[in-house]
Formats: C-alpha cells, structure tokens, sequence
C-alpha cells in the first residue's frame, strides 16, 4: 500500500514540469466535439494565421462531447498560459468563459452568446470573451422554402429538444412561421435512433420539412431523406453539406469561413492590440445558395428558374 | 501536465467524488446497479442553477438539489421494489424520464449561471487564486459527506442498509422491511449524484441536460480504481478509496489530454482510447505486481 501510494506520487512529480514557452504567439483551443462543421471552423481558424504567414502556435484540445472533460481542458489551457483562447461550441465556451480570466476568449460556433451567457451584449460583450455566432438567418431560409412553395400551409421540423441552439432557432423559425401564417408541426428526437420515427410522424401532417443545423438530427440525416423520397414530402436544410447528402437545397454559410473570420479577429487582439471586452460579436452576412436537382426530383419538387439563376452550386 | 491541470483534476474528481460515494452506495453496498445518475446529476443541476436565478442562496439550492434527487431514487427504489422491476430497467426508465423533467425545470436545454453567485464565491475571501480554491472547498465537501456517511453507517438503519445489500434473505427473516431500506439508500445514493451535480453546474458555468451523459461509466471507474489502487478493507476506507479513485480517474484524463510521446503524436480525438487504457493500467497492474511477486 505504501508503495502504491509513493509510486503514485513520484508519477505526480515527475508530470508536473512546466511547459516549454513557444516562439511567437500560443493559441489554446477547447472543441467539444469532433463533427464536420466544428472541424472546418477551427481549419478555418487555423488557415487564416497560415495565408498571413503568423507565427501562431495552436493547442487543440478536444472533450469528446464530455462536459466534466470540457472543464478540465480549462484547466489545461490555464497551464498552458496561451495568447488567446478559442473556444468552438457553447458547452466549452461555458466553461473557458467560467475558469479562464484575463486571457482573451473568442467562442465561435456558438448560437446565442447572450443566451449562453458568455456576454452581456452582442456589440459591447465587457469581459474577456467576444467570438462569431453561427446564428442562422432562419427568416430567409424560410423565404426560400416559400419560394419553392408559393401556397405553403403547414412546414415540419425535426431537431434534438436537448440542443440549446437548435431550440433557439426553432423558437426564431416559429415566430417566422406565424408571421407567415404557416403552421409549425414539431417532431423532437433524444438520440440519432429515433430520428426515422420522427420523420415518419411528419408525414401526411405537413408540405415540407426543415432541417436547422442539429447536430443529432444532421449526423443521421440519411434516415429523413430515405422517409421524404419514399413520401414525396420536400426536404430542405439549414446546412450547404446536407444538400450534398440529399436535401433540395439550403441558403447557408460556410463553417469554414466562420473559423477564418475567427482567425481574423484572434489576430486583430494578438498583433493589432484589439480589446476584446470592446470587439461586437460578429456573424457571417454572406450565404451561398446550394440546389440538389436529384433530390428535388425525386422528392416531387421542380426547382424555381428564379432560384436556379442564383445557385452557388448545383448538383445534378 | 502543469499545476493548473493538476488542480483542475482535483477538482474534477473531488466535484465528482460526492457522486463516486453514491455509486458506491448503490453500486457496492446495496449491490442495487443504479443508472438513475446519469439523470439526477443534471436533476440536481437543473435544480440548483433555476434556484440561483430566481435568487436563493447557493448553499441552499444545494439542499433543494439534494431533496430533488433523493425523490429521483426513490423512484427507482419503488419501482424495483413494489412494482417488481428489474433494477437496470428501473433506474432506466428514471433516468429517461429525468431527460425530459429537466429540460421542464430549467425551461431550456441549457442554463448559465456565467456572472451568478455560486458556493465558489464564499471561499474567494481567503486569498486562495480559484484553481486552487475550488478543489479544497469540493474535498471539504468529501470529507464532511465521508464523515457523515461513515457515521450514518454505524447507526441501526446504516447496519440494516450494509446487512440488505449483503444477505437479504436473513434480513428479511429478521422482521425487516428491506423495500424501504433500499428505496432509502437508492434515495440517498442519488441525493450525493444530485449534490454532486449541483456544485458541477456551479463550477463549469452552466446547467445542461446533456451533462449527464456517461455518468454511470465515470463513477464505476472511479469506484474500481479506487478499490484496487487503495483498498477496501473497512467501509470508510473503501468510500476514502472511492473518492480517491474519482481523483485517479481525472488525473488520467488530464494525463491523456496533455500527452505527447515523440514523433508518434495522438490526436485530440484519441482521448477517450487513451483514458480506457491508462484506466485499464490501473485496474491491471496489482494483479501484475502479486502475479510477478509469486
């Protein structure tokens, strides 16, 4: 017993040696999860030092979707004594914003900041912590699915009730919706498993179907294209990927272009001297339109000229 | 690994220590195998963190959040013991059911108490800096629920509970009611989970339904390691070893999440592979040692 525990605590010591110092700047970043969107912000980020020949260093980190990890990278970030902090998604950029003071945190890929609490505005954040929003610009994707359906009554959404962004944009969506006088029908799924059930369920109850960028309902999206083929029921998402995946099409931003956004205002606080408690959070106002002719075919839709003139991309 | 991850996985497995000791309970004492933490560890968050907002004072949110998950296991616990449920599939059903409560309580998924006053704020006045406050405050926590449990143990209905989970037949050949036993001690397990939640939310800035998720793997992990690395001879020693083995637990994730070996580099992603191995050392290398010893 004695010996375990002396054992143990010389393994203790023997971990506890400071860390080299870098030449140049050190950027520490906490990501929640591995997941396409979430990586192409941080290359992004990462893209943006290298096109500007910066010298940076980056420490990433990733939790694995684990909140307690979450804390700990914190902690590991505090050791690390970076420049600047990046924080990519709510549930990390809660707990930087928590355990890390006096160290510039940007937190991109965060829906509502002021909702996850990580400022007090969005043009004057106040503290250490500012970032981009991937905030959907849910009114115009509605616009585009009227566009499709001039005389559309009633629109389905699928999404995880456990995903704070994706109950912020539905609650945004809903207020769109009855504006427009189109009824809402909302089917929530807990896991990727029940995501074909709640497809189904919308079937016969509505005209279409909307997808907001959930990160259940997305990682899964194949099952929702399979039931809307096999109903002729219209599917459209939030995200540019999904289209190449089989929905018809989407009016979205590039998560890529959100991380090299990030990367300019990280630079902006490391070599210009920016103040982060005064820098707005920043969203992207470029959106590229994307059109799967196949799927829009198969689902029993034909594709506007008006919308095919504007397309960014079109699969065929 | 620096002194700011060491901390930082002290304060993890402290944090998460007071749940260890209700998995213990449950896990070891009551031989009751008990996935209801998974969902009253964000219960007690939830709880705590809409007390907070609506401005009751932390300390006390913590007692709300207590009472909160005690009737979560009670629920298990009635299940199991007067509808006749398989345990697993009862403390199951709890915690599925907990999934959508919270998401009730809270009124969202997620609740920040970024800027909210917490119990980290009363141990701010003592000139400790933070990372090294909040685990001395969270092992004061473990050592008071060690002290009182040790204590509870001792007493009739503690030697009933240990006597339940050893041999129920003869306890029940003695004129005892075991259903109540075990609907309190699966209650009092999940009162620590909710505890322990409760003062997680207030450490990492927010309550989120998600923060559940994998509960029941972190605290029989750290249960095992602490058995095999530090015994478990006497019942306070064997909860002490459990809350060690939380900290064990966290420091080989901190140990992961800092490793660089050379030329050969893991990626972020290999955290979790890592973690299970340096675990699986752990729970390996005394069988080793005896082995070797032979």
């Amino acid at each position: 017993m004695k010996r375990i525990i002396l054992s143990l605590v010389v393994t203790m010591l023997c971990l506890v040696p400071a860390m080299a110092s870098a030449a140049g700047k050190v950027v520490s970043v906490s990501q929640f999860v591995e997941h396409p969107a979430l990586d192409a912000v941080l290359k992004g980020a990462q893209d943006y030092f290298k096109d500007n020949n910066l010298d940076v260093t980056f420490n990433v980190h990733n939790a694995q979707a684990n909140m307690a990890t979450t804390v700990q990278i914190a902690a590991q970030i505090q050791g690390e004594q970076p420049d600047l902090v990046i924080a990519i998604a709510t549930p990390s950029a809660q707990a930087c914003a928590q355990k890390i003071q006096g160290t510039p945190i940007l937190a991109t890929a965060v829906t509502d900041h002021v909702g996850a609490g990580l400022v007090k505005s969005l043009e004057h954040p106040g503290g250490n912590v500012s970032g981009t929003s991937d905030m959907l610009p849910v009114a115009r994707q509605l616009d585009l699915i009227r566009e499709f359906h001039p005389e559309l009554k009633s629109l389905g959404v699928i999404y995880n009730s456990g995903e704070a962004n994706s109950v912020t944009l539905v609650k945004m969506l809903k207020a769109a919706c009855d504006a427009a006088g189109i009824k809402l029908e909302e089917a929530t799924v807990l896991n990727s498993a029940g995501i074909y059930q709640a497809a189904k369920s919308l079937v016969g109850r509505t005209e279409a179907v909307y997808l907001p960028t959930d990160n259940t309902v997305i990682s899964a999206l194949e099952s929702v294209v399979k039931v809307c083929r096999q109903n002729k029921l219209p599917l459209y998402a939030a995200d540019n990927d999904s289209v190449e995946r089989g929905t018809i099409a989407a009016l979205a931003f590039d998560y890529y272009k959100l991380g090299y956004q990030t990367g300019a205002m990280a630079k902006r606080i490391l070599f210009d001297g920016a103040d982060v408690s005064a820098m707005p959070v920043e969203s992207l106002q470029e959106l590229s339109l994307h059109v799967n002719m196949k799927a829009a075919e198969a689902m029993g839709v034909t594709v506007p000229e008006s919308v095919l003139s504007r397309a960014e991309k079109v699969i065929k | 690994m620096t002194w700011y991850a060491f901390y930082g996985a002290l304060e993890q497995g402290f944090v998460y220590g007071l749940l260890v000791l209700g998995v213990y309970l449950t896990f070891r004492v009551l031989d009751f195998p008990d996935l209801t933490v998974d969902g009253s560890l964000p219960l007690g968050a939830a709880v705590s963190s809409v007390a907070i907002t609506a401005g009751v004072n932390p300390f006390v949110s913590l007692l709300m959040a207590m009472g909160a998950g005690f009737l979560a296991g009670m629920v298990t616990g009635i299940l199991n013991t007067k509808f006749r449920i398989l345990h697993l599939l009862a403390s199951i059903l709890t915690m599925i059911a907990l999934y959508s409560i919270n998401i009730r309580i809270m009124g969202k998924p997620n609740l920040t108490l970024l800027g909210a006053d917490t119990v980290l704020d009363s141990v701010a006045g003592f000139g400790l800096p933070p990372h090294m406050s909040a685990p001395l405050l969270f092992a004061c926590f473990c050592a008071v629920a060690v002290a009182l449990l040790v204590w509870f143990l001792h007493t009739e209905l503690g030697l009933t509970l240990l006597a339940t989970g050893d041999n129920a037949q003869m306890i029940t050949a003695q004129g005892v009611n075991t259903h109540s036993v075990i609907i309190f001690g699966v209650g009092l397990s999940n009162a620590l989970a909710a505890l322990s939640g409760a003062l997680v939310a207030q450490n990492q800035g927010a309550a989120d339904v998600n923060m559940g998720v994998g509960t029941i793997v972190a605290g029989l992990a750290s249960v095992i390691v602490g058995e095999t690395l530090f015994g478990c001879r006497t019942v306070a020693r064997a909860m002490i070893a459990a809350i060690l083995g939380s900290v064990a637990y966290r420091l080989a994730i901190a140990l992961a999440l800092g490793l660089k070996l050379g030329s050969f580099s893991f990626t972020p992603s290999d955290l979790n592979l890592i973690t299970a191995i340096l675990v699986i050392a752990a729970l390996v290398s005394p069988q080793l040692k005896s082995r070797f010893r032979k």
